[in-house]
């Protein structure tokens, strides 16, 4: 793993490899290289498995975060390519003539975070929503809670609790908070 | 009829009723698909046919209301009706997955007269199990038209009372009764078999005192039901009553 | 007997061949509920069912031939009932039978899937539509072995009438077709399982396929005439077995008995047996049941 990374780190300058087991890598790359970057791990590398890919809304850095996930089924180590795009207009190269299930993959994600695709088959249809005209549903300046309270009569009188609190309060009401708290959480 | 007919219909209909300024501003924004759309089509013979797909199949017409017809006779139907509750087997939510034990040897709803149909053509109770999104609703919709009066409406979860754990979810509504009319509300998250048995024991209750006529209020209230379900279900490529 | 004496008769015999057929039914869905360790419907539950069914206010049609369906089915029903003497040796239930009615009887058997060929046609559900192919695919497998065994019994007993084919089964059980001409016996039996339409050969009407085949678009009154022609579609069917290999019936009692019997020697097949895929049951029939069926002719050409 590390050794293949060694090898292919001039050639797509990658940026913030990080290892989170030995056969799991994570790294970074800029938006022109990408597509090429996960054409040639496939074809060279033998990351022939397409895992998945999956957006992440960064939205202080005003920047959509693409990843790719491949698998290399004979060496058995999985990598994460990484490619930060703009936020407004949002769009990015289409991988869909490297495996078929691109094409739902880009085609969620054009309807979740407004990703545009160009060329890739079927992306302007419906996923799972039909005829959603207000902003992309995933991106986290979509309000989803205002937009539920707009659109879905919500009855009067209905409470909630936040399950954490809720629950110690019933179940050990006069035992201080002693858990610790989990930096990554923060 | 042209879509901007049905538009402009829609929209005297919407300034009808009250409170529905939002839902005719939404039902501007309703598209229909390519296939959709009226046209003229030139025959094998060469001749010119106009097709509307979405009216030539269905018929738009509005449902009537169809009275009881009261007295003796009503009531012995009222009781055959209860003893024979004949459920759409269309699992809508998560709470579906309570039916299979309701009708297997745990609990055994047959003895209550309580059996599945697979058309809603032969159904008359509709059991809305669980959370509905909005894209299950327009299926719902058109399954509970389809169902010949009378029929009824069972809920099913706190998710169709009041949205449940998903009152917040851009894609889930929160109260089932403004869009179609619901006869039992069996509430939990999910309720037990047991307690969809109890339901069906209030709904007997309430067919056998002639109480559930709520099929009768849908025609009644219709362009009300109707605004509702057009202002969240945008992508209406279907007739205003599918039958 | 006057004619009209007569016509009461027949009516009062199919109304209870009609109460008979849905309380066989209902004990029908009771085993198979018992079979799978359930409680099962109360005994009354068709009746309910048919008045619920009468008692629906929406009715609609797709159209003249949209009537037809349940109509023919009836018509085939009663008919078969009309034609068939109920119990032999009567002249008050001998119904309208006649020289050469066997004809006539294996007429009305196909005259309501027909109809619902008619019927589920004008529906415009394509569900029905599968439905009805795959029913009449069945139907004409099921036809064959059943004509070659019905031929076999013309041939053994030189008639065309089931009074006849009766009277010379009578004076004691040795005397019974399925003992004096056992391979056809066993043809026709294997053929009543089809005609019956019980697991394994249910494949057109199980809810459980796509949504229960041709009567999809039918519901209310429709449903209730459906229904009803079932059940009398059940006794007669058994009662046409009984009346061909079993002896007939000289009493209502027997009648019952005997019906019954034939009636739940396919619904226990059933029971065991898991559903044919269409292709797999017309294979089914085109085997062991058109071999007998052949064999029991040739058995009376030497």
């Amino acid at each position: 793993m590390k050794e293949i990374l060694d090898r292919i780190q001039s050639k797509y300058n990658l940026q913030d490899t990080s290892f989170r087991t030995d056969t799991m890598a994570f790294t970074t790359v800029s938006k022109e290289l990408a597509i090429d970057m996960v054409t040639y791990m496939r074809d060279y590398e033998g990351f022939k498995h397409f895992v998945m890919m999956s957006c992440v809304d960064w939205i202080e850095d005003n920047k959509l975060q693409l990843l790719y996930l491949l698998n290399n089924p004979t060496k058995k180590c999985d990598i994460g390519i990484k490619v930060f795009i703009e936020r407004e207009n949002p769009s990015m190269q289409s991988a869909h003539h490297l495996w078929k299930q691109l094409w739902t993959y880009q085609r969620e994600l054009k309807e979740a975070f407004g990703i545009d695709f160009p060329g890739s088959p079927r992306v302007d249809e419906n996923f799972v929503l039909e005829g959603w005209t207000e902003k992309p549903h995933m991106l986290r300046d979509f309000d989803t809670n205002k937009y539920a309270e707009e659109t879905y009569f919500p009855r009067e009188g209905r409470s909630t609790n936040d399950p954490a609190t809720y629950m110690r309060a019933k179940l050990y009401p006069n035992q201080p908070v002693t858990a610790k708290k989990n930096k990554d959480h923060e | 009829m042209s879509e901007l007919d049905i538009n402009d219909k829609v929209n005297e209909m919407l300034h009808k009723s009250e409170h529905n300024a939002a839902a005719a501003e939404c039902f501007e924004k309703t598209f229909v698909r390519p296939e959709d759309e009226e046209r003229e089509v030139i025959a094998p013979d060469g001749s010119i046919i106009k097709v509307n797909p979405i009216y030539d199949y269905f018929s738009g017409k509005k449902p009537t209301e169809e009275k009881p017809c009261g007295g003796v006779v009503e009531k012995f139907l009222n009781w055959a009706r209860a003893e024979s509750i004949w459920v759409l087997g269309f699992g809508t939510g998560c709470g579906s997955i309570e039916i299979p034990p309701l009708m297997t040897p745990r609990f055994d709803a047959f003895r209550f007269g309580v059996q599945m149909r697979p058309t809603p053509r032969q159904s008359n109770a509709f059991i809305i199990s669980g959370y509905l999104s909005v894209k299950t609703l327009k299926r719902v919709i058109r399954s509970y038209e389809q169902m010949p009066s009378p029929k009824y409406i069972l809920a099913l979860g706190s998710c169709t009372i009041n949205g449940g754990m998903y009152y917040d979810s851009y894609s889930t509504i929160n109260r089932l009764d403004k869009y179609l009319p619901v006869d039992v509300y069996i509430a939990g998250c999910m309720p037990r078999p047991e307690a969809l048995l109890a339901g069906f024991m209030k709904l007997k209750e309430l067919i056998k005192a002639g109480k559930a006529e709520k099929a009768n209020e849908y025609a009644r209230n219709f362009d009300e039901y109707k605004a509702n379900q057009k202002k969240i279900i945008k992508d209406w490529n279907m007739p205003d009553y599918n039958w | 007997m006057s004619i009209y004496a007569k016509l009461a008769y027949t009516l009062l015999g199919l109304f209870i061949v009609l109460n008979w057929g849905m309380l066989m039914s209902a004990t029908f869905r009771k085993i198979v509920a018992r079979v799978a360790g359930r409680h099962g419907i109360p005994f009354y539950q068709p009746w309910i069912d048919l008045i619920k069914n009468a008692g629906v206010r929406t009715t609609l049609s797709h159209g003249f031939m949209f009537y037809l369906g349940p109509v023919f089915r009836f018509t085939g029903a009663v008919g078969m009932f009309l034609f068939m003497p109920a119990l032999f040796g009567s002249d008050m239930w001998s119904n309208f039978s006649f020289q050469g009615d066997l004809i006539l009887l294996l007429y009305f058997q196909s005259f309501g899937m027909l109809g619902m060929a008619i019927g589920a046609g004008d529906g415009g559900h394509p569900h029905s539509t599968i439905g009805i192919s795959r029913g009449l695919a069945q139907h004409a497998a099921i036809e064959l072995p059943m004509i070659l065994g019905v031929i076999s019994l013309a041939i053994q007993y030189h008639t065309l009438s089931l009074n006849e084919i009766i009277a010379a089964q009578q004076g004691g059980f040795q005397h019974w077709t399925i003992f004096t001409n056992p391979i056809a016996g066993i043809t026709l039996l294997l053929a009543a399982l089809g005609a019956m339409g019980h697991s394994p050969f249910n494949l057109v009407k199980a809810p459980n396929e796509i949504p229960i085949g041709p009567p999809t678009e039918y519901h209310g009154t429709y449903l209730g005439v459906l229904m009803s022609s079932g059940a009398i579609l059940h006794v007669i069917e058994a009662a046409l077995f009984m009346n061909l290999l079993f002896g007939g019936a000289t009493n209502w009692l027997e009648y019952i008995v005997k019906t019954f019997l034939i009636y739940f020697y396919s619904v226990f097949v059933g029971v065991v047996f898991p559903r044919f895929k269409i292709e797999q049951s017309v294979v089914w029939f085109f085997k062991i049941p058109l071999a007998l069926g052949i064999l029991a002719i040739l058995i009376y050409s030497f």
